[in-house]
């Protein structure tokens, strides 16, 4: 039970009416007879699939029915931002290494040395979450 | 482009045939309990409505319409513009799509009318009326009803008078609406209608739940 912005609908919705749809931002070959089997292969079947942020669509599809992107952390579920489809993120895998420095700068004047520690930096989602 | 579409009458012969609601059949096979003193939720059907699906651009679709039918559409997402007379409607659904809703016997002119003013303009418009059914529900634990079987809030603070949405009802989805401080508006798929409707009884069992049977809005 948690609610999801849909940027269409312009307000926050179940998340039942929606659905995941998979990677965003893929865009297809201009020219598909021009590509080798490699690049269409790439194209076609393989996705990322990161631990931290990852850019998906998604499909508001008890409602507008249309699709979006979501920006989601991997690790802690996550969502940074909700936006159109043609738009680009302003969220990127950059704001995990920010919210990493800032957990390390915290724990180092907690008097303890954990520098570049991902633990911590999880420990921060988290509890901004909270 | 518009001269290839075929508009016809699906209400042409509706004063020799007799028509069947979507729900005639709900009503025979799982009763009609009639509204009691004590009752706080009212159902009722107005079936036969003429629904139609618009979509296109919003600009042209607005000015056609204004034209037509003297009323714009919503122009906020979630939201449905209501005729003075609260007899046709138009909703938002998505950002290229809504609904229009009018009394049965005036949609195959105001379909021929739109198509007329649009002329080679890239919309589409669907006749969708015998597809799906409008349930009312009225009565002061209408939204009470509603908390039961939605998801969405409909709570009378949050959702206001005006808005208008498409959401989960029980395990299907609905397009629900409030035209007025008194009523909400159900729009269901005619093959989950029976679904609704017994759902709708099951629901409303606690709050005495009866069926007004509405004849302003069948054919003759």
């Amino acid at each position: 039970m948690f609610h999801i912005y849909c940027p269409y609908c312009e307000e926050l919705r179940e998340e039942e009416e929606f659905h995941p749809k998979g990677q965003a931002h893929i865009a297809r070959p201009e020219e598909p007879d021009a590509c080798s089997d490699e690049e269409w292969g790439d194209y076609l079947f393989f996705r990322d699939n990161p631990r931290g942020i990852h850019h998906e669509m998604w499909l508001h599809a008890v409602g507008c029915r249309k699709f979006f992107n979501i920006t989601r952390n991997t690790v802690s579920y996550e969502i940074l931002e909700t936006y159109r489809m043609g738009e680009q993120p302003t969220v990127g895998a950059e704001h995990l290494a920010r919210e990493e420095k800032t957990a390390s700068v915290q724990a180092a004047e907690g008097g303890q040395q954990t520098v570049g520690a991902s633990d911590a930096a999880l420990a921060s989602v988290k509890g901004a979450q909270a | 482009m518009s001269n290839s579409v075929h508009v016809y009458d699906a209400r042409a012969d509706h004063a020799t045939v007799t028509a069947e609601s979507p729900l005639a059949y709900s009503f025979q096979r799982s009763g009609m309990p009639a509204p009691g003193e004590e009752g706080r939720a009212v159902v009722s059907e107005r079936a036969f409505l003429g629904h139609l699906i618009l979509r296109g651009g919003a600009i042209v679709l607005d000015e056609a319409l204004r034209e037509v039918l003297g009323i714009g559409l919503p122009g906020r997402p979630n939201s449905l513009t209501v005729d003075a007379d609260g007899q046709r409607s138009v909703q938002w659904l998505s950002p290229d799509e809504w609904l229009l809703i009018v009394p049965g016997d005036e949609i195959f002119g105001l379909e021929t009318r739109l198509r007329a003013h649009l002329g080679g303009s890239h919309v589409a418009i669907v006749d969708v009326s015998a597809g799906q059914t409008l349930i009312e529900l009225s009565g002061e634990a209408a939204h009470e009803v509603l908390m039961k079987s939605t998801v969405y809030d409909v709570d009378p603070h949050a959702f206001t008078v005006g808005k208008g949405v498409t959401t989960l009802f029980a395990k299907t989805n609905v397009i629900l609406r409030r035209p007025d401080e008194a009523r909400w508006e159900l729009i269901v798929r005619r093959s989950f209608a029976d679904y609704v409707y017994r759902w709708l009884l099951d629901a409303g069992e606690e709050y005495g739940i009866g069926v007004a049977r509405e004849s302003r809005h069948e054919p003759q």
